[in-house]
């Protein structure tokens, strides 16, 4: 068990670097381009601050007259005690509050596609490598290719002037209707579902074909291997087959990708989020685009890039119950 | 078999291919009319018409909210997408072979290290790093196409490591490194070459990747607006608000071409694969000389003709 351990130790500083490098290519982009950084984001603020803020602010920031490593060391420091600084466009809201709003819905919203998507993705993978040449096979993998060709927000603009404003089956935005309260309650978490099917189900659209296509080419060579052969001797039933002996197998690399899809998924979410209105973290990416409000931006990019972090650290902890060999 | 005879027969395979030649004829015509069609259409930034008004005779795709004419558009914003797309796929292919052939030519410390790099920014999200990079730089193609690579060298670098660590090994290169080689010209005189199918693959998949990200940036307003591009043609959409209004021709037009040149690049990299893969070329083989359904799976058929 100490192995695993171990193993666990080594990805945590893999992200631990990887989050370092985040941290520093925060610091650095603004200050490597073009212009004085201080007096862009100063010249947004102006007539909105009294001088004793400003300098607060550009402490935050590490934005001060000091040799450039002490800035880092001081923006360093005002990051790990969770201060993202001040936004500009919902001035005087600190970005941590308002990306801490938008964070639930987000994570509502891109992980139950995801999980969705991965599982129907997977299984299909399984189903049509089996019947491998069938009908199901080549019909499924070109139309889904075909469908993963469009940009994740235009075939949710597509689905919701179609069922949204045309056949009006679905809300036209936002997460939850406004007459019902916010809370633990039947009437809430409805209209929540209800405003999440048409984004939801865009987005499992668009990324079942990966999901299932790299569960279709690993099948393809397990279903190959002296075991299957076996089980099949046996006279095992062949869904028992195909999923006990075949799939539980195959499905390894499918799980180490979902850790490297999250921050491709969660792209097209914050995309899809825009389309939808939905209050989540693109929402918010969208309005810091429009108002160039480059601490909100900057904000989310710390927060989205830690989230993927924690989770790829967490598919490790998966993939350690799953596969014995890592476990050696 | 020389390198040549083998260029020639992938060559012949590819035009063969359904699905590849499919693909080039597309993606051909696409580029034909992305280079030619701005000739013969009317001026994509001229206000010609009601905004807003539907498809009819005179604008074939309708007109979009500036009173833009929708299909010279289109045509139009085709030319700098493609060539963005096309740009980052030829970069980012560029920086994977150095990088990811680096790595695994070398492999120990180098290795160590450059991996570091290379998995730092696979599993770095893309979109909110491509903001904010393209949000503090001037917005035009040339900013687009340096994010886009910035952001996308790493899954190439990968690939192109873990192929370059598979090939290390075999005997054509112990030959050239005993006769006193440099490491430079094994790599790229007497490796890359036989890599040639998966960069070509790889440029394919880079280029699709940069004409989705580009579009993305471009929608959420983070390209030169006042230029004609198919993410700013979609940009204008949603700012003149053609969901709430209707006007579906705003939108469908360019999302259908970015769709299609997106599909056809996929198509010709699956006819590749089948052309250039040894396991997909023998099985294509025994596929032919026995009848449907004797063949199941974990069976190896010995049926082989000679190619």
């Amino acid at each position: 068990m100490s192995n695993s351990l171990q193993y666990l130790i080594r990805r945590l500083g893999f992200y631990s670097i990887a989050a370092w490098a985040a941290l520093t290519l925060n610091f650095f982009i603004p200050r490597l381009m073009p212009g004085d950084p201080a007096a862009i984001i100063f010249a947004r603020f102006r007539g909105k601050l009294t001088p004793e803020a400003m300098i607060a602010l550009r402490e935050t920031f590490g934005l001060t007259d000091g040799p450039l490593l002490l800035q880092y060391f001081s923006y360093i420091k005002s990051m790990f005690k969770g201060d993202l600084g001040v936004s500009i466009a919902y001035f005087p809201e600190p970005v941590a509050n308002i990306i801490s709003t938008g964070l639930l819905w987000t994570i509502f919203l891109a992980g139950t596609s995801l999980v969705i998507s991965f599982i129907i993705g997977t299984l299909l993978g399984a189903i049509i490598s089996w019947k491998r040449g069938g009908r199901l096979d080549s019909f499924l993998p070109p139309s889904l290719a075909f469908i993963g060709a469009f940009p994740y927000f235009w075939l949710a603009m597509l689905s919701l002037y179609i069922f949204g404003f045309k056949l009006e089956w679905f809300p036209l935005r936002h997460a939850y209707s406004d007459d019902v309260t916010v809370g633990l309650n039947i009437p809430f978490i409805f209209s929540s579902i209800y405003h999440a099917i048409l984004p939801a189900t865009t987005m499992i659209l668009v990324s079942l074909g990966g999901w299932m296509l790299s569960m279709r080419n690993t099948m393809l060579t397990t279903l190959g291997s002296d075991y299957i052969t076996l089980a099949r001797a046996k006279g095992l039933s062949s869904w028992v087959v195909m999923l006990k002996y075949a799939a539980r197998n195959a499905i390894l690399p499918n799980f180490t990708g979902f850790g490297m899809a999250l921050g491709f998924v969660l792209s097209g979410a914050l995309l899809t989020e825009i389309i939808f209105s939905y209050p989540g973290q693109g929402y918010l990416l969208l309005q810091a685009v429009r108002s160039q409000d480059f601490p909100l931006m900057q904000g989310l990019f710390m927060t989205i890039t830690l989230a993927v972090l924690a989770a790829n650290w967490f598919v490790d902890i998966a993939i350690l119950f799953l596969d014995p060999r890592t476990r050696k | 078999m020389n390198k040549n005879s083998i260029l020639k027969r992938w060559g012949r395979g590819i035009i063969k291919n359904k699905k590849a030649s499919f693909g080039l004829y597309f993606v051909s015509s696409l580029i034909g009319l992305s280079i030619f069609g701005p000739l013969f259409t009317l001026d994509p930034t001229a206000f010609l018409g009601a905004p807003l008004s539907p498809p009819s005779l005179e604008h074939f795709f309708g007109t979009n909210g500036q009173g833009q004419d929708v299909l010279s558009q289109t045509i139009a914003g085709a030319r700098q997408t493609l060539l963005v797309a096309f740009t980052t796929g030829f970069f980012v292919v560029i920086i994977g072979a150095f990088i990811g052939g680096a790595a695994g030519y070398y492999g120990g410390k180098v290795d160590d290290f450059l991996s570091l790099i290379i998995n730092v920014f696979l599993v770095m999200p893309g979109l909110p790093l491509m903001v904010i990079l393209a949000s503090w730089l001037p917005p035009g193609p040339l900013t687009l196409a340096g994010v886009l690579i910035l952001t996308g060298w790493a899954w190439n670098a990968r690939v192109i490591r873990s192929q370059m660590m598979s090939l290390k090994g075999r005997d054509f290169v112990l030959a050239a490194i005993i006769s006193g080689e440099s490491n430079s010209r094994i790599i790229f005189v007497e490796i890359m070459p036989r890599m040639l199918s998966l960069l070509a693959s790889s440029f394919i998949g880079a280029s699709v990747y940069a004409i989705g990200a580009q579009v993305g940036l471009e929608f959420l307003g983070l390209g030169d607006v006042s230029t004609v591009s198919w993410g700013t043609n979609l940009y204008w959409a949603s700012n003149d608000l053609a969901l709430l209004t209707g006007s579906w021709w705003t939108f469908v037009p360019t999302g259908l071409s970015i769709a299609l040149i997106s599909f056809s690049l996929t198509l010709i990299n699956f006819g590749i694969d089948e052309v250039t893969n040894p396991r997909l070329i023998s099985e294509k083989n025994w596929k032919k000389e026995l009848p449907d359904n004797t063949l199941n799976n974990g069976v190896t058929p010995v049926v082989r003709k000679n190619v």
